[in-house]
């Protein structure tokens, strides 16, 4: 039976003042939150331990609506202000939720950096094909022949490809899905959230006001329609060959591999130092 | 129709399938429609009604049918719906 006025059950990892979100009808950050919830809820995670960063843009707001410590930083610059707190203190988990104008326009020196020193920070990134806050211009994951308002004949530039940029930069995991593919996601972060290194999940978004709509796609659901049929998912093949293009959308885990990471190298580093100090001293 | 699902299963006497409690926050709708267009066994439709938000939220056509997959919940990016199973005690009545 249908009952009013009840409250959702994970309504507890959302700061509830700031509901509802600005998102529009059919975003794809709703879906990215929502499965990064349900991943926490699975994982019984300890929200004192958690921090989320994010960057400039519209997914930049989950920082605001977890209800967790949150750092909403300046644009580009996500990456490396966790990178701080990581190194800070090294217990906390530190998940940033960006989007890729943030992280790869603006920030992609610090992406490529942390993920060559594979320090222990979680990043998901919603990818949304253009900037979506700013009024849809032409972004680096933009793909060929797609019209935004900075390209109306088209664009001719040749996009990123994440997965691979991630892969070859040495991220210790790899994965990329679609907001359709909800189940898959959430067990994927819940494989980022428990492993260790620099983990990175690109989401596939749908952004149906602002690129869709210049795209022959007026609402979400026909972006979902477009995922469905485009994405195939190959677990652990070659990112290099997982290019986004009309009618093909490679998704699934391409890298996951143990690799020793930053923080601790960095620290037990900086004990060694002491220890020489100490024997020096004495 | 395949063999195994021919003849009813032993204990279906004894096993009750679970029944599902759907619930809707309606106001929180935005009326993406996602969750009507993938639920598996269709049991959301687009209602006449017009919420807080000035669109359409969905309804439940026939709350039996549902499977408890809970892929509605998930999907949707306004924290709008939720499925719980319902309780047992409900069930025997």
């Amino acid at each position: 039976m249908v009952q009013e006025a009840v409250t959702h059950p994970f309504s507890k990892y959302l700061r509830e003042e700031m509901m509802p979100h600005i998102w529009c009808a059919g975003c794809g950050n709703g879906i990215v939150l929502n499965c990064f919830v349900h991943a926490l809820d699975e994982l019984k995670a300890d929200l004192d331990k958690l921090v989320v960063v994010s960057g400039i843009g519209c997914i930049g707001r989950t920082a605001g609506y977890t209800n967790t410590a949150s750092f909403h930083t300046t644009h580009g610059r996500s990456i490396a202000f966790a990178t701080g707190v990581k190194l800070a203190n090294p217990e906390l988990d530190v998940v940033i939720v960006s989007g890729d104008g943030d992280l790869f326009a603006i920030g992609g020196n610090h992406f490529i950096h942390a993920a060559r020193r594979n320090i222990g920070i979680k990043v998901i990134c919603a990818n949304n094909f253009n900037y979506g806050m700013t009024g849809g211009q032409l972004g680096p994951t933009t793909p060929l022949e797609a019209l935004t308002t900075t390209s109306p004949y088209g664009n001719s530039e040749h996009p990123f490809n994440l997965v691979h940029l991630a892969a070859a930069a040495g991220a210790s995991y790899v994965a990329r899905w679609t907001t359709l593919h909800v189940r898959r996601l959430t067990q994927s972060i819940k494989r980022l959230m428990q492993k260790e290194g620099f983990c990175f999940i690109e989401v596939i978004s749908p952004c149906p006001e602002i690129f869709g709509r210049r795209n022959k796609m007026r609402s979400g659901l026909e972006m979902m329609e477009w995922f469905r049929k485009a994405s195939v998912v190959e677990n652990f093949s070659d990112p290099a060959k997982a290019d986004i293009t009309p009618d093909r959308i490679v998704v699934g885990e391409f890298v996951d591999i143990e690799k020793m990471s930053y923080e601790k190298l960095f620290h037990e580093k900086i004990a060694q130092i002491n220890e020489k100090a100490m024997e020096k001293m004495s | 129709m395949p063999e195994r699902i021919k003849h009813a299963p032993l204990d279906i006497k004894k096993v009750k399938p679970p029944k599902a409690e759907i619930h809707l926050i309606k106001n929180q709708c935005k009326g993406c429609g996602y969750c009507i267009e993938f639920c598996p066994k269709k049991v959301l439709e687009e209602s006449e009604e017009i919420n807080a938000r000035g669109v359409h939220p969905p309804k439940i056509v026939d709350e039996d049918k549902c499977i408890l997959c809970s892929f509605c919940s998930v999907v949707c990016p306004d924290f709008a719906i939720f499925v719980l199973e319902k309780k047992q005690e409900e069930t025997k009545k």
